[in-house]
């Protein structure tokens, strides 16, 4: 079914390749599944009565032609009662469909408002723009903090609760689950569930300011041993620097303005304003999916962020060519 | 009263005297000064008209730049403060000061001819709207073009539009521009509402009013009930940030939602009233080019008024995935697919009349097809977005881009242009060349699809909408390179319009008064209609008088032929009720308008200008209403001949 779903969704849109980095048609969870079948319901439908209302349509056209200086037509009594009728016929049938339509909506809508029962409370925050993920649970010990970065367990369903201190932005990928706004004053949640393992890809889906087009966030969904090796990895404070080289990266985190913003679990620098960096090197990308974690994109992002990221908060900070080398080192360390 | 004191009647005087007199009456005076007093509606609507165009061409130029940089990942065509600039300025321009304007004023040029009378009410009212408009129009164009332009999006959403998030002022240039051109809309809609109700020639009750006169007074009613809505956000917006009222703050007890449920209590009809009067020119077109009377005119009127009322039902599908009570969505779900119906309605009965008919293909036609093809799409994918749970997945991206291009280019623009080709040759006299608009058509066709279905995919494969560049790891960018070629070309058709404008307008075949051999009363005078309208106001007998009574229209006998002077009749039967005088050209209006736009611009920066603004506004309209010793108006004391 799947494979056919997707097969149709493909060649009915001509879609070159079906591309799942970031897709509402390759669904990998149930909630996304639920609304791309939703989807092919409408899709298979709506296309049917486009090709019944343009076949009239042609037909209408190609029927008669106008002879030039013929007076305008008497309607034919008997024609027009006919046409009566199969005009009404189309209007009884728009109201079928659009019933079932609702209806269909309806409950696709009502099996997602259904409370399910779920494993892990993740607490999603959404800031101009980046992706705040904070890892709830009643052991203090256990909680902890990342950032643009969500792993969850496969087959759990996660209830995400949503916060936004600042503008309204949307949560949204695709391959799990529709969107939901996260609205300053609101509480919002969406529970999500991954049916395999795999890197899936999100993206603010409301318009939140000038970086709105880069504040991605990616869902890695894990096995429950690898989920749980990864977790045990992040509730640690961050690895002391090995070598002296790392320790003088340290140093300078410690004693340059990045501590001002960004918090290092097990050391001092412990600034709210910017993402939590305390296992900052296990990350994929650099600035909320603006690009990928390596020491030369760090390198270029530290010496010069508005450059990378136009007007984003982080300000460029006036480090020395070594120390530049030296904290991004340690920050790549921190795994 | 002695014969010696009676005014001069029509009936007093031959035929071309008559219309000599008329003409001079009537007339709008010489000069600058003159022009700028005009109080005609037919000049003001093509004012209207024109002055819309120039802000689509603008706003059109501002889509090929965002285009250009979304054809390939990571350009660097525009940056991303202009990006955000260009489309909160393209999408505030094509809705707030071209699309609705520009329906309106078809509807200012169209009414008061179809109805068989000589003004709309209350012209004066109607210039000064018409500057209003402008003046708000250029004041956001100045802004953006002094790269200050609203940066937050056509909708303005708090708290992203008020400070901290938005400093300086450019989210105030977007709120007072909302008043400049919601108080010409308003000012429209009541004259359009009074016109079609107390204006009408004599006999034409309210069965035989053209579908187009139903359409606009749909709207009018529409603007009166839903504009109050937006200028009430856009008014607790400035003053949240220019006098720190809290409306929005959510620290102080604001709500973020409720500037979401009063925009699109607006936003939502909004596109009906661009929608409306667009069914309004398919509906005065498909009948002219099937050769027969429309099938089901009465259905298609009752479902124009049914889309109104529906309308005005559906706002909260654009706030689906806002975290409103599921139940409550659902309830929008259901208004939101029954708004289709009366829409089904309509197709079926244009595609009925086209089958019982014999079809002409002409451009007015063509387009007028192009226009079903595009809007069943758009009404098709408007039947998807309806749904909670496809929404969630395809709200903000570039499926409803898609989605919303299709109904408002393919569903109003496409119906515009048709009006334009079938219009043309009543405003000016002349034909529009038919070969040009041949190629017109296709590359409109051909251009609007190729840029904007594509964009149904993107969605579908994750790109959100108000991105000002993608990674090229994205899968888009073929997509996107195809879509931006379509809008190339689209954008090329309009050019080919314009040519045709130009040339025809001066050199094109002459029209003669009724080209198309078409039904309604506005072909019944000349082409372009003298200042006057009509000579004789006609007398109408059936819903299509060119058609039942070819040769001999009735007409209106003992109106004064020394004075503005209009008949009123009664509100449904339309039987002459007054004769009523009809205010002479005026300076004031437009002084009224700068006085009052000087007083909404200068608010931006401090309150008192509301206070300090008041003087001037008392002044000109003081000047605007001073009496000038006319009698008001006289029973009707002729029985029509």
């Amino acid at each position: 079914m799947k494979g056919f779903a997707a097969g149709f969704v493909c060649l009915a849109l001509t879609l070159p390749a079906c591309s799942s980095v970031q897709s509402a048609l390759a669904p990998e969870g149930d909630t996304a599944r639920a609304i791309l079948q939703l989807f092919l319901l409408f899709m298979v439908v709506c296309t049917a009565v486009f090709v019944v209302v343009m076949a009239f349509l042609l037909l209408a056209l190609v029927r008669r032609r106008a002879t030039p200086g013929e007076p305008v037509l008497r309607p034919d009594p008997i024609e027009e009662r006919r046409m009566a009728w199969i005009v009404g016929g189309g209007v009884a049938a728009t109201v079928i469909i659009l019933t079932i339509f609702t209806f269909a909506s309806f409950l696709t809508n009502k099996s997602f408002a259904e409370p399910r029962p779920h494993g892990l409370t993740i607490k999603v925050t959404s800031h101009q723009w980046w992706w705040q993920v904070n890892y709830e649970s009643r052991d203090a010990s256990q909680t902890f903090e990342t950032a643009n970065e969500i792993h969850i367990p496969v087959g759990q369903p996660v209830k995400l609760d949503f916060e936004s201190p600042d503008v309204i932005h949307s949560f949204w990928v695709p391959n799990l689950a529709g969107k939901q706004d996260l609205i300053p004053g609101r509480y919002t949640t969406l529970t999500v569930k991954a049916d395999r393992p795999g890197i899936y890809r999100g993206q603010c889906a409301e318009y939140c300011g000038i970086q709105h087009a880069h504040m991605a966030i990616y869902v890695v969904a894990q096995n429950q041993s690898d989920f749980g090796r990864w977790r045990a990895q992040q509730v640690k404070s961050a690895k002391a620097p090995s070598n002296a080289a790392l320790r003088h990266g340290q140093q300078v985190f410690q004693s340059s303005p990045c501590a001002m913003c960004h918090t290092i679990s097990g050391t001092n620098a412990g600034g709210q304003v910017g993402p939590d960096l305390t296992h900052f090197g296990s990350r994929m990308t650099i600035a909320a999916g603006t690009m990928r974690n390596s020491m030369g994109n760090l390198t270029g992002w530290i010496a010069d962020p508005q450059r990378m990221k136009p007007y984003t908060r982080m300000p460029a900070v006036a480090l020395t060519g070594p120390d530049l080398i030296a904290v991004s080192r340690y920050l790549e360390s921190l795994k | 009263m002695s014969a010696a004191a009676e005014p001069l009647r029509d009936t007093d005087i031959g035929e071309p005297e008559l219309e000599a007199r008329l003409v001079d009456i009537w007339k709008t005076p010489r000069g600058f000064f003159g022009w700028l007093s005009s109080v005609d509606h037919k000049q003001i609507a093509l004012r209207y008209i024109a002055t819309a165009f120039f802000f689509m061409t603008l706003a059109g130029i501002g889509a090929i730049f965002m285009r250009l940089q979304l054809a390939t990942p990571d350009a660097h065509i525009v940056g991303p403060d202009r990006y955000d600039q260009l489309f909160t300025m393209h999408g505030s321009t094509m809705m707030f000061l071209f699309a609705v304007p520009v329906m309106q004023a078809f509807g200012v040029y169209l009414v008061p001819l179809m109805i068989g009378t000589r003004n709309v009410a209350f012209p004066r009212l109607n210039a000064f709207g018409y500057w209003l408009y402008l003046f708000g129009g250029l004041f956001l164009w100045f802004c953006f073009a002094s790269n200050n332009g609203p940066d937050v999006g056509w909708f303005d959403y708090t708290p992203l539009g008020l400070t901290p998030y938005n400093v300086g002022h450019r989210a105030d240039f977007w709120a007072q521009m909302i008043t400049y051109t919601e108080v010409s809309g308003l000012v429209i809609a009541v004259e359009i509402v009074v016109t079609v109700f107390k204006m009408r020639a004599p006999g034409m009750s309210l069965d035989r009013i053209p579908i187009f006169v139903w359409a606009s007074l749909v709207t009018a009613f529409m603007v009166l009930f839903a504009m109050p809505a937006v200028m009430v956000c856009s008014t607790m917006l400035i003053l949240d940030r220019e006098v720190n009222t809290h409306f929005f703050d959510v620290a102080l007890g604001g709500d973020n939602l409720l500037f979401q449920h009063l925009f699109w209590f607006f936003g939502h009809p909004e596109v009906y009233f661009i929608f409306i009067p667009a069914t309004g020119f398919v509906s005065a077109i498909v009948p002219v080019f099937a050769r027969r009377r429309m099938f089901g005119h009465t259905a298609i009127v009752l479902s124009l008024i049914a889309t109104g009322f529906l309308s005005f039902g559906l706002w909260v599908h654009h706030m689906f995935v806002t975290g409103l009570p599921r139940l409550g969505d659902s309830f929008f779900t259901a208004s939101s697919m029954a708004i289709a119906v009366p829409t089904g309605v309509q197709i079926f009965c244009w595609i009925a009349t086209l089958w019982a008919g014999r079809p002409r293909f002409a451009t007015p036609l063509l387009f007028v097809l192009g226009f079903i093809f595009n809007f069943v799409i758009g009404g098709l994918t408007g039947v998807m977005v309806a749904s909670v749970p496809l929404d969630t997945q395809v709200h903000d991206t570039f499926f409803v881009v898609a989605h919303l291009h299709y109904v408002l280019i393919g569903g109003s623009v496409f119906p515009l242009i048709a009006a334009v080709y079938y219009w043309f040759p009543k405003v000016t006299g002349r034909m529009l060349s038919e070969t040009l608009g041949k190629w017109n058509f296709w590359i409109a066709f051909i251009g609007f699809n190729v840029a904007f279905f594509p964009m149904h995919i993107l969605g579908l494969e994750g790109m959100p909408r108000r991105i000002y560049t993608y990674s090229a790891d994205m899968p888009w960018a073929g997509l996107n390179l195809l879509s931006t070629i379509g809008a190339i070309v689209f954008a090329f058709s309009f050019v080919l319009l314009l040519w045709n404008m130009v040339r025809s307008g001066l050199r094109g075949a002459p029209a003669g008064p009724n080209p198309w051999d078409a039904d309604s009363l506005e072909w019944a005078t000349a082409s372009p209609p003298p200042p006057q309208n009509f000579t004789r106001i006609p007398v109408v007998t059936s819903l299509l008088p060119l058609w039942t009574e070819r040769k001999t229209i009735p007409a209106v006998a003992g109106l004064r032929a020394d004075r503005r002077e209009v008949l009123l009749s009664t509100l449904t039967e339309a039987e002459p009720d007054v004769r009523e005088p009809s205010p002479e050209p005026s300076i004031w209006p437009i002084f009224a308008a700068i006085a009052v736009g000087i007083t909404f611009l200068w608010s931006i920066y401090t309150p008192w200008a509301v206070i300090y603004g008041a003087i001037p506004i008392a002044v000109t309209l003081t000047g605007w209403f001073w009496p000038k010793g006319s009698k008001e108006d006289e029973r009707w004391t002729h029985a029509p001949s």
